[in-house]
């Protein structure tokens, strides 16, 4: 099954990724991170590992995507 | 298409962690939040580890937002000025051929300040990949339009609209440089939906492939999300793109004429000239060169020579200087010359500048001369205050009918233009003026200057008289008591 992992610190919650994510598994945390943003959040299953989030994420380290696992 | 990796995580092109935040926010960029700069970056980085180039790419950092892509890319890195990288990539391929050299630009950069730059770099034909980012306004300085603000759109500057009567229509750059011949390859992306995105990376990739197979000129032009001046959300500035920007600027390759050229065909090899072809380009093939200076005989004032010529556009000022220059380097020492051309050159004055040193030259340029040569009026009132205290000042009599005031100084009064007028030629007054340099100086040897001549004049029937003029020159110098 593939998943996703999002470094809370390193998001700007700009939910780009929420956006893009075509079966809706990705949501916005509660919690305020490090920068001062809502976090994205993997909803815990469903991914596709379609890879998306991590191309629509303006950030270098905020996604890693495993399509594998 | 280049295969997908099992697992997607930050490139390892980019740095591991970016210097410019304090501690513990070096992982992010200083993008806003959403921002389309942050989306190319990774497409780029990302081909540039699956192509392997990371040791060999300079990324040229322009002016705007992503001023700072020298935080983020772990490549050669240059900022330049805005506008300029095309101008900038272009001597570092010429230099370094092997280089893969990425210019990153903004539509501000890109398309207003340095529109003549892109557009003569892409007329060459340069072989390098320009990623333009086209976000239709000019998102650093606070959101100003830019040339490629759309009709009615609002910014800073265009409070009421952008309206077509008043500042013209949005700038097409890939329509624009697709005209052009020597450009290879130009498509426009955007950044907004899964299909997009991917074709985004496909035309990233193709662009620096573009340049790895030396096929010449590619850019990629990206419409941007800029949600902080667009005032916008990111997932709104998204469909903004998708609904407004893309009637403007259709998305789609405007260029491609990569199959049809061979690999290696826009390819530059540096030519690497043998130093005997730079002596027999400049006139030096002969054996003045092999001359070496002897520092010790020279008075100490005049070991670097630091050496100002001013006098009337015509009096053969720059010749003069030229000649001073040439025999220095023929002396086995470093010299150098500018000439200052200026509006002033016909009637009003013309000056030069030489150093000749035996140590490494930083700048060619003499603020404070310790040799000044006045050879009218005008350049003695303008430049006496300037001569180090203790320094030669050679001033032409015959043109100059007031007197130096300075008392800290060494002082020739010379009438130059008279004596060469005897000698058959006004136009030698600049050689009775060097004679009276080697004599007072001593720094220069009267057989090497004779050949420095031979180089540097065109017209050799004059060399006789020049021969002459120096000597009653010398013999002025030595024999005049202040
Ligand atoms: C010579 C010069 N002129 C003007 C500026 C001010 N300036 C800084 S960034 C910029 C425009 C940036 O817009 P753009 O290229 O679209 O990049 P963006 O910030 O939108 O990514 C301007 C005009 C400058 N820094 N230097
Ligand atoms: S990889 Fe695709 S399916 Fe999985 S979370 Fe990201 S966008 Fe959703
Ligand atoms: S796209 Fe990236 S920065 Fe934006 S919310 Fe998702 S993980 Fe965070
Ligand atoms: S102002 Fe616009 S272009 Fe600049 S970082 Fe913010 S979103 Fe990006």
């Amino acid at each position: 099954m593939a998943r996703i992992e999002v470094h809370k610190d390193h998001c700007k919650g700009c939910g780009l990724c929420i956006d893009i994510c075509p079966v809706n598994v990705i949501e916005t945390s509660k919690e305020i991170n490090n920068l001062g943003y809502h976090p994205a959040q993997y909803k815990g299953e469903g991914c596709t590992g379609c890879t998306l989030c991590f191309y629509t994420c303006p950030e270098p380290d905020a996604i890693v995507v495993y399509r594998k696992d | 298409m280049a295969q997908l990796k099992d697992v997607l995580k930050k490139p390892s092109s980019f740095y591991d962690e970016f210097l410019r935040k304090p501690d513990n926010y070096q992982q992010d960029t200083h993008y806003c939040p959403g921002c389309g700069h942050g989306i190319l970056h990774k497409l780029i980085a990302e081909a540039i580890e699956d192509f392997g180039i990371k040791d060999r790419t300079i990324m040229i950092s322009p002016v705007g937002c992503s001023v700072f892509v020298y935080y983020y890319f772990d490549t050669g890195n240059f900022q330049v000025a805005h506008g300029r990288a095309p101008a900038v990539a272009t001597g570092i391929k010429r230099t370094h051929p092997d280089a893969i050299v990425i210019s990153y630009q903004g539509d501000g950069d890109l398309a207003a300040i340095g529109g003549n730059n892109i557009l003569q770099a892409a007329n060459r034909g340069e072989n390098i990949t320009v990623f333009f980012v086209n976000n239709a306004i000019y998102g650093m300085t606070g959101g100003q339009m830019a040339p490629t603000t759309l009709l009615g759109q609002k910014t800073m500057t265009s409070p009421y609209g952008r309206k077509a009567t008043w500042e013209g229509y949005p700038m097409k750059v890939s329509e624009l440089l697709s005209t052009l011949e020597a450009p290879a390859y130009v498509e426009r992306i955007a950044l907004t939906n899964g299909k997009n995105l991917m074709k985004a990376r496909k035309a990233v990739r193709k662009a620096i492939q573009a340049q790895i197979d030396g096929k010449g000129f590619s850019l990629v032009e990206t419409l941007s999300m800029c949600p902080s001046a667009w005032r916008m959300t990111p997932v709104d500035a998204k469909k903004w793109v998708e609904e407004a920007m893309m009637k403007t600027f259709p998305l789609g390759v405007y260029k491609d004429v990569l199959d049809e050229r061979e690999v290696g065909s826009w390819h530059r090899a540096l030519e690497t000239v043998p130093i005997e072809k730079y002596h027999e380009i400049l006139g030096l093939a002969h054996e003045g060169m092999e001359v070496e200076g002897d520092v010790e005989s020279v008075p100490k004032i005049f070991r670097n020579p630091k050496v100002l010529i001013a006098g009337f556009g015509g009096q053969g000022i720059l010749l003069l200087g030229q000649t001073l220059a040439e025999t220095g380097m023929r002396h086995g020492w470093n010299s150098t010359w500018i000439p200052s051309y200026g509006p002033e050159m016909r009637g009003g004055t013309a000056n030069c500048h030489v150093k000749i040193s035996s140590d490494p030259i930083g700048s060619p340029v003499v603020s404070e001369p310790n040799i000044l040569i006045a050879m009218n009026k005008p350049s003695l009132e303008r430049f006496e205050k300037d001569l180090a205290p203790g320094g030669l000042l050679i001033y032409n009599t015959s043109m100059i009918d007031i007197k130096p005031t300075r008392t800290d100084i060494e002082i020739l009064p010379l009438p130059a233009t008279e004596m060469a007028d005897e000698i058959g030629s006004l136009r030698v007054a600049n050689m009775v003026i060097i004679g009276a340099v080697l004599e007072k100086t001593k720094i220069l040897q009267k057989d090497v200057v004779l050949d420095s001549l031979n180089a540097v004049v065109k017209h050799k029937k004059f060399i006789p008289m020049n021969s002459d003029a120096i000597n009653k020159g010398m013999e002025y110098a030595r024999n005049y008591k202040g």
